[in-house]
């Protein structure tokens, strides 16, 4: 734990840092055997001789895994390659298979990229990327004894259905010049590449589930009076940190990292080159195990596997595929629907921009789709724990729920029971409307009566409204709402109530 | 080309993870250096514009479509696993990191 | 009443079509023959009795119910134990595989079911083909049924000798710096390596993957065609494997047959002969060009200067590749474990059991070649060799239809002689090598036996990538003519083997 502040290391130092992003792409099958590329499952029941790493086994590239690399590579300004080889990682590491990953490492698929990040105020800052390449991931070590940590087990236990999952590296180049926003740039980067690759269908992007994975690299640098004169000044020693598992936490360990750094600096102390864990738990990084040697990984180019070519046609052809960046689209929307900034930013905070679109898309206004999916849809969603995109609710049935209540088949009252209906799964909103019988009264007669009835029970308001108080109504219309369980054409029924009074409005 | 000392061929030994005993080390030394020797004969050779060949045959975008094949059965999985637990490899505690 | 042990395969095949004899009886004998000599012979690690019969009588019942049948349909088989065989051990001639069952069959292993051939059993090799001799095989060294105190060459030993003792009419073997060629010179028989990725690799346990290759081993030219035709082809699971079609190789063997060269240039490789290569070698070697000449060949020499490089070349890409290939052995998943306190010390107890020397070196010599700041250097630079070896190729090729070479520089040498030696085992593979790195097919046919020694010699030919076929036109022919000058194939004048009653080995 460190007696410094975030505050104060920014203010002493110039932080430099850099980002690796590990995206899970939602491939059916792994990179390189046709096995079941799906999260969960029971252990090792989505394996074969390729990704077990059994002798004489061979593997075979995944098309559609190369395929969403260079959509990825193009929504982050990468050029893409005219060949790249694949490339031999070689360590040993009981969740690798083969004892070496299949990787890429001097010929990136993608290279060479830029980023516009939104901060939370509007303003654009620019992330340089290095690269974006293609590999494949490693199986899963539970640890069995001790805290459950790797630290003090007793053994542990390989499940290799993760193993050979394709992955996308993205490497960010050494960030420099955010100053003070370096924790909240980490973080907007990253909810970026996760609007992103859910934006092109790639992934899931789920940090939660590790779909999404982070690694942030953090070095401090003194302070330089100018831009100039501090882009002169060498890099420090910088720490890797893993185990990153959310976007909050990105943030809060750039800002632990800067912190204790600053500290050791401060007091002369020099800053080790390390790779270390965040902890969620206590908000604070540990470093790793110490390795008595450096890590040789011995690359060369995998010979089983044939270079990756891709026509500068098809390239060409994947870029037209690829949406609007998100910023862009946030922008073109907002104005679009005549949000103002607040709106706009609760609807990207609640994560409900493209289920708001596909609402306003399926023939809903943008307020009352706002109004449905940050209002009733957001209180469900927190109560039962869950985000939005997991209720059992679709765009098109709010867009229909609301066209409903524009059509005066329902009103809002009512349009809140027929929802519950669709979330109970009772089927769509017309139909819950139809089996519950929550349509609209506004048959006359059926109104008619009720409001003589309601009238007979309290017989002074007709008096009071030709007397004037016209906002006498209001008792009787109360009535009749409650006797008709909500169902009654309010603005009906206060119309009749004055005709019997032999008023106009 | 270096000449291997004792101690670098220990280091290669761990690298690759292959206990040696001492006298293991003794002997691969001498022999690999004269193995290594005799390979200094392709330091004479000037390659330095000769592209080099990791394919014999030339090809490229080799690719498989996003396809389920059959997997094997856990138990088929398993079946050699020298120690086997939950359907997952038993292995002894795990010292170091992943990479 | 035939021998049939001593039959070619494509007798046996014509046979076997024409109901004269049983795959039961014709396999029933071969295994017969594997328990009379392979006590001393050492050519099967294990002997696939119960289901090679199996097979065999599944094979007599279709036919005798007028199924139609594949080509080789009940010639029986051995399969060299670098190829995955599910169900049935597969060592590599290691102990860290001893027991290993595999859960799944190589692509070859399949086609050779597909084919309806009994399975006899996995024939022995030096440990994860590393080796010219079959004297670094964990289960002991394979002997050559010329002479037993000899080697049978290597790596693929067990799958010369096997048709060399008559205990299979064909096999499966690996090449990846000759081991099927160089026992097949030394034992008098004919072993092919195909152009790369002519022959899938899925399932091969793997060496030097840019170098290696199945191909098929017989005693004539016409059944090594035969067991070709069976085994190529292009594999979805060999991302490296051709999609051209299988070459005609059993069309071209036939039309060799006819012993007329005429047209054909033979191109003389310089720098494959000469200093170094034994004088009955050399002169057999002469003898067979004198032959070709006869027949209306054309002989010319090509310079290849690169392949001076070569030994160093393969030497420094085999175990840099083999250094990443055998990482997968580390007592995690099979195999076998010796078990420390961790899993690190586990590993380097395991491969420190379970490899052997010649592994141990090759390994760590590899893990130095692709070691940071020696990758340039080491295999960097032998990468660009290989350029420029298939540059010599393509330049020789436009010279000459076939290139030629005796296939080794010596006879069959005695068991021991050259164990503690690596550097003199290495030189076995000289004339050998280049085709593995430039990827072209090559095959040895016998070229008689040296005088000073009556031991087999062997005679290299080599065609462009691609043009298989060619080697088998080529080499039908010229095993033609050199057969007529024998009065018959070389192999049935090896010395007859003792036979020892007793149980088939295992």
């Amino acid at each position: 734990m460190t007696n410094l502040t975030y505050d104060d290391a920014v203010r002493d130092f110039d932080p430099v840092f850099g980002i690796e992003v590990h995206v899970e792409l939602n491939t059916k099958t792994k990179m390189f055997c046709g096995c079941l590329n799906e999260f969960g499952g029971e252990p090792n029941t989505h394996v074969c001789p390729v990704c077990l790493g059994l002798p004489g086994s061979m593997p075979v590239t995944n098309g559609k895994a190369v395929e969403s690399a260079i959509r990825l590579g193009l929504a982050l300004g990468c050029q893409i390659r005219e060949s790249s080889r694949f490339a031999r990682k070689n360590y040993f590491y009981p969740d690798l298979a083969k004892d070496y990953q299949i990787s890429q490492y001097d010929e990136p698929t993608c290279f060479e990229g830029s980023l516009d990040v939104v901060l939370d105020d509007g303003e654009v800052v620019t992330i340089a990327i290095e690269r974006a390449h293609i590999e494949e991931d490693a199986g899963k070590n539970t640890h069995v004894g001790g805290t459950g940590g790797i630290q003090g087990a007793e053994y542990s236990l390989v499940d290799y259905n993760r193993g050979g999952v394709p992955l996308v590296e993205i490497v960010t180049k050494p960030i420099e010049g955010m100053g003070a926003r370096t924790a909240e740039v980490a973080r907007a980067y990253v909810a970026t590449i996760r609007d992103i690759v859910r934006g092109l269908g790639i992934s899931d992007g789920r940090m939660e589930q590790g779909s999404l994975r982070a690694d942030v690299n953090l070095s401090l640098r003194p302070k330089a009076p100018d831009a100039a004169a501090q882009s002169a000044v060498p890099f420090g020693k910088r720490s890797e940190t893993k185990n990153v598992n959310s976007l909050r936490a990105i943030e809060r360990a750039v800002q632990y990292e800067a912190a204790r750094q600053a500290e050791l600096l401060l007091a002369g102390q020099p800053v080790v080159q390390e790779t270390r864990h965040w902890h969620e738990d206590t908000s604070s990084t540990t470093p790793g195990r110490s390795k008595e040697q450096a890590e040789d990984y011995r690359y060369f180019p995998e010979p089983d596997l044939l270079p990756v070519e891709p026509s500068r046609a098809w390239v060409e052809e994947l870029r037209g595929t690829i949406p609007e960046h998100p910023a862009k689209l946030r922008a073109r929307l907002r104005e679009e629907w005549g949000f103002s900034e607040l709106e706009m930013r609760d609807v990207v905070a609640a994560d409900a921009l493209v289920l708001l679109g596909d609402t306003v898309a399926a023939g809903a206004a943008p307020q009352a789709a706002r109004k449905w999916w940050l209002g009733e849809l957001a209180r469900t969603a927190n109560e039962r724990e869950v985000t939005l995109q997991d209720l059992p609710v679709t765009a098109s049935d709010i867009a229909e729920l609301q066209g409903l209540v524009d059509a005066g088949t329902i009103n809002d009252k009512l349009a809140r029971q027929a929802l519950e209906g669709v979330l109970a799964g009772e089927g769509s909103p017309a139909a819950v409307v139809e089996a519950r019988g929550l349509v609209v009264v506004s048959d006359d007669s059926a109104l008619e009566a009720a409001v003589d009835e309601a009238l007979a029970a309290q017989p002074d308001v007709l008096d009071k409204i030709r007397e004037g108080k016209v906002q006498a109504a209001g008792a009787i219309v109360g009535a009749v709402m409650k006797a008709t369980r909500g169902q009654a054409d309010a603005g009906r029924v206060r119309e009749i109530i004055l005709a019997r009074a032999g008023v106009q409005e | 080309m270096s000449s291997l000392e004792r101690a670098d061929v220990a280091r290669l030994a761990t690298l690759a993870r292959i206990d040696m005993t001492d006298d293991d080390l003794d002997r691969l030394s001498g022999q690999l250096n004269a193995i290594v020797d005799a390979v200094a004969t392709l330091a004479t050779l000037d390659t330095h514009d000769v592209p080099a060949t990791s394919h014999p045959i030339p090809m490229a975008n080799v690719e498989r479509d996003d396809v389920i094949e059959p997997s094997l059965t856990p138990a088929q999985a398993l079946a050699a696993a020298p120690q086997a637990e939950d359907d997952r490899f038993r292995v002894p505690q795990i010292l170091g990191e992943e990479a | 009443m035939t021998d049939w042990i001593r039959a070619t395969a494509a007798h046996m095949a014509d046979a076997l079509a024409a109901g004269e004899v049983t795959s039961v009886s014709l396999t029933q004998a071969h295994l017969d023959r594997i328990a009379a000599v392979d006590g001393d012979v050492h050519a099967f690690l294990h002997v696939n009795a119960d289901g090679a019969l199996e097979t065999a009588a599944a094979v007599d019942a279709d036919r005798a119910a007028g199924v139609s049948l594949p080509r080789l349909a009940g010639v029986p088989i051995g399969i060299k134990d670098v190829l995955v065989t599910q169900g049935l051990p597969t060592t590599a001639g290691s102990r860290i595989l001893e027991g290993w069952i595999p859960p799944y069959d190589a692509t070859v292993t399949r086609k050779v079911r597909e084919a309806r051939m009994p399975i006899l059993g996995k024939t022995n090799m030096d440990e994860f083909a590393m080796g010219s001799s079959t004297e670094h095989s964990a289960y002991g060294p394979t002997h050559n049924p010329w002479d037993l105190d000899r080697i049978p060459g290597g790596s693929g030993g067990g799958s010369a000798a096997a048709l060399a003792a008559f205990e299979a009419p064909l096999t499966i073997g690996s090449d990846t710096g000759g081991s099927i060629r160089q026992p097949a010179s030394v034992t008098g028989t004919v072993g092919v390596k195909p152009t790369y990725g002519g022959v899938s690799r899925y399932g091969a346990i793997a060496l030097a993957s840019s170098l290696d290759q199945l191909g098929p081993c017989g005693r004539t030219v016409l059944d090594a065609a035969l067991l070709h035709e069976v085994m190529g082809g292009h594999d979805p699971h060999d991302a490296t494997s051709l999609r051209s079609p299988v070459p005609g190789a059993v069309a071209a063997a036939l039309e060799g047959a006819s012993g007329d060269l005429s047209g054909v240039t033979l191109g003389v490789i310089k720098e494959l002969g000469g200093e170094g290569y034994q004088d009955g070698v050399k002169q057999r070697f002469e003898e067979a060009l004198d032959a070709a000449r006869a027949a209306g060949a054309t002989v010319v020499e090509v310079e290849c200067p690169s392949f001076v490089y070569a030994l160093a070349a393969y030497y420094l890409i085999l175990p840099a590749e083999a250094s990443s290939n055998l990482a997968k052995f580390d007592g995690v998943r099979f195999g076998l474990r010796v078990e420390r306190e961790t899993i690190e010390r586990t590993m380097a107890a395991t491969r420190a059991q379970g490899f052997g020397d010649e592994v141990k070196r090759r390994v760590i010599l590899g893990t130095y070649a692709l070691s940071a700041g020696y990758y340039d250097a080491y295999y960097g630079s032998a990468q660009k060799v290989r350029t420029l070896i298939q540059r010599d190729f393509a330049a020789a090729f436009e010279k000459a239809t076939v290139l030629v070479s005796p296939t080794v520089p010596s006879t069959p040498f005695k068991l021991g002689e050259r164990i503690d030696d690596p550097l003199a085992m290495y030189l076995n593979d000289v004339a050998t090598i280049p085709a593995n790195l430039a990827g072209i097919p090559g095959m040895s046919i016998p070229a008689g036996l040296a005088p000073e020694d009556n031991l087999p010699v062997g005679f290299q030919l080599l065609a462009p990538a691609h043009e298989d076929a060619r080697l088998y036109r080529v080499g039908g022919a010229l095993e033609s003519l050199l057969n007529a000058s024998w009065g018959g194939q070389l192999a049935g004048l090896a010395p007859e083997l003792a036979t020892s009653a007793g149980e088939a080995a295992r």
